[in-house]
């Protein structure tokens, strides 16, 4: 099941990736190549096995709800690449 | 709008609620969901998205979240999971909104909604789905920066939101509104959610269309996406607009759905117009796939049935009830029900102790509500008990004073903190007894020989002239009082 480089290029652009033409070539081979890998999966007969979502086998992890101190502002804004005293500045966000 | 002029389409609605559930902590931290905190001090490595932090299910999101499905009448699957849904936005730290995709936590619900003035018959309006997952942050264009950049504060970034969607059963604006207002009701009972529009803890989107007959069949116009929406008047206003705009553009164009994509447009409550927004994303694009950091969630019959024994009496339950215990009208029972749990158990507690359900329901409308409204005050605050208040009631019911006086020792009570008693001692209002009634009475009629002769001609309504010379005389009697015995006097001469 290969895939082609039109989709590729749809899936780059969802991901925001600019990639060149001969990045598009390079990827839908790849790409392609990962997915000829797990499709070996479907040479398994998995009549009767119920679908899972997740690879272990668990279920219901849930904590209370009890608070816990918030992440001080100057470690929250720490990493951003741009900020103000209060918030995160990113490019402006037109419409609506 | 009138409702004689047939609308020449029919107008389809569904509707997407979220409602932020009332838990102290986000859905997968613990950081607070207080809302109004200066920005970005309510926030966990998990909530901005920092690598190497895993989410954990907050327990008391998804308590909240079944007991509103069940609610709902929704089937509870035994099995639901949660799923990346992918954008990039700047309010979206992660750059995907856990939400869930294929296995929602509930499915197939209802909610009957009616109108107590029969504006439009009662229906059941079939729910596609509930299902449980975190908001976004909030972004701020500073208009004073002119095109600057734009402010991201996340503390509202993961708090636990349910989104309730409908079945495309709503016919109108009206029915939207009402469904809308019963929801808001029924989430307040259940204690699931303040249901606060200003702080946004419910929003709703609106999904709009119209079947139009022609010569040639019945058409559609493309489905539109109405958003922006502040308040559950704005939504009214907003859907009865649109259904109009879509008339007229379709009269325009003849284009219908499926030959354009599906349009998002906002409601701009100034202008009273809705607005094209950016085109939407096809669902397929957002590449949902589980979310491998959180286990699924299974639900057991039994844990239903305990959800279920713990609901307690829903508000359409409660209407119906305090018709045949009260003997109230279903008007009445409405306008009480939906002030909320406080003016109902108010409203019980007076019905029980006074012993006249249409009397509490008289009193409760008119004067509780009333200075709730002029004072600003909650059920919880108000001044006079619904016992006290019940001892008032029973005064005006033996006679002791009218409804007129009752009022004003009402007035009396909700300064004074008095009681009914203490407050009618303190107006000075007692019941007149029966000697000294009929002792003014005789005097009345002595003085006014004209009306005992009118009276005897069978003109009994002369009596009337005789009411207010007997309050001036003792502002406490009782005009009923007065008219019986002046006509028993005039009987016996």
């Amino acid at each position: 099941m290969s895939l082609t480089r039109e989709e590729v290029k749809k899936v780059s652009l969802l991901a925001r990736l600019l990639l060149s033409e001969d990045e598009l070539d390079a990827m839908t081979a790849q790409l392609g190549q990962v997915l000829d890998y797990v499709q070996q999966l479907e040479e398994l007969n998995t009549d009767g096995v119920e679908p899972m979502a997740h690879a272990i086998d668990l279920a219901n992890v849930l904590a209370d709800d009890g608070l816990e101190p918030s992440l001080d502002r100057e470690a929250a804004l720490a990493n951003a690449p741009k900020r103000d005293a209060e918030c995160y500045r990113v490019p402006a966000v037109l419409g609506e | 709008m009138s409702r004689v002029e047939k609308a020449p389409y029919q107008i389809i609605i569904g509707l997407e609620t979220h409602v932020q559930l009332k838990t102290q902590t986000k859905l997968f931290s613990r950081s607070s969901t207080a809302f109004g905190a200066p920005p970005n001090t309510q926030t966990s490595p998990v909530d901005i998205g920092l690598p190497g932090s895993l989410p954990v299910m907050n327990r008391r999101a998804y308590e909240l979240a079944l007991r509103t499905a069940v609610a709902l009448n929704c089937t509870i699957p035994r099995y639901t999971k949660w799923d990346r849904k992918q954008y990039f936005y700047p309010d979206l730290p992660k750059g995907y909104q856990i939400s869930q995709y294929d296995l929602p936590m509930s499915c197939e619900g209802w909610l009957e909604i009616s109108d107590s003035k029969d504006a439009f018959a009662p229906k059941r309006v079939r729910i596609i789905r509930a299902h449980l997952e975190e908001d976004a942050g909030k972004s701020m264009h500073d208009e004073a920066a002119g095109k600057a950049d734009s402010r991201i504060d996340l503390n509202r970034a993961g708090t636990p939101l349910l989104e309730i969607v409908t079945y495309p059963d709503l016919s109108s604006p009206q029915e939207a509104k009402a469904y809308l207002e019963e929801l808001k009701l029924l989430l307040l009972y259940l204690e699931v959610s303040d249901c606060n529009m200003e702080e946004g803890s419910l929003r709703v989107d609106a999904n709009i269309n119209l079947h139009i007959d022609t010569p040639d069949g019945e058409v559609a116009t493309p489905i539109v996406e109405v958003k922006n929406m502040n308040s559950f008047r704005s939504v009214e206003r907003a859907l009865s607009y649109e259904a109009q705009r879509q008339y007229e553009v379709w009269q325009e164009t003849g284009q219908t759905k499926g030959q354009v994509p599906k349009q998002t447009r906002g409601w701009d409550d100034q202008a009273q117009v809705t607005r094209g927004q950016r085109h939407k994303e096809e669902s397929s694009d957002y590449r949902y796939f589980p979310d491998p950091d959180l286990c699924p969630v299974t639900t057991t019959p039994e844990q239903i049935e305990e959800v279920q024994r713990q609901l307690g009496e829903l508000p359409a339950a409660t209407r119906a009830r305090l018709v045949s215990q009260f003997g109230i009208t279903p008007y009445d029972a409405d306008v009480i029900v939906n002030q909320g749990r406080g003016v109902l158990t108010y409203f019980e507690e007076l019905a029980q102790a006074s012993g006249d359900g249409k009397q509490a329901s008289n009193w409760v409308q008119q004067d509780v509500l009333r200075t709730l409204k002029e004072t600003a005050c909650a059920i919880d605050a108000f001044p006079v008990s619904a016992l006290r208040l019940a001892e008032l009631l029973q005064a005006v019911r033996n006679n002791e004073v009218d409804n007129a006086r009752a009022r004003t020792i009402f007035a009396e009570m909700l300064g004074s903190r008095l009681s009914a008693r203490e407050a009618m001692k303190k107006l000075g209002i007692e019941k007149v007894d029966a000697s000294d009634l009929e002792n003014l009475c005789r005097e009345l009629l002595a003085k006014n020989p004209h009306v005992v002769t009118d009276v005897k001609n069978g003109k009994e309504k002369a009596i009337g002239s005789l009411i207010g010379q007997a309050r001036q005389k003792n502002p406490n009697v009782n005009p009923n009082d007065v008219r019986r015995m002046c006509l028993e006097l005039i009987a016996k001469e």
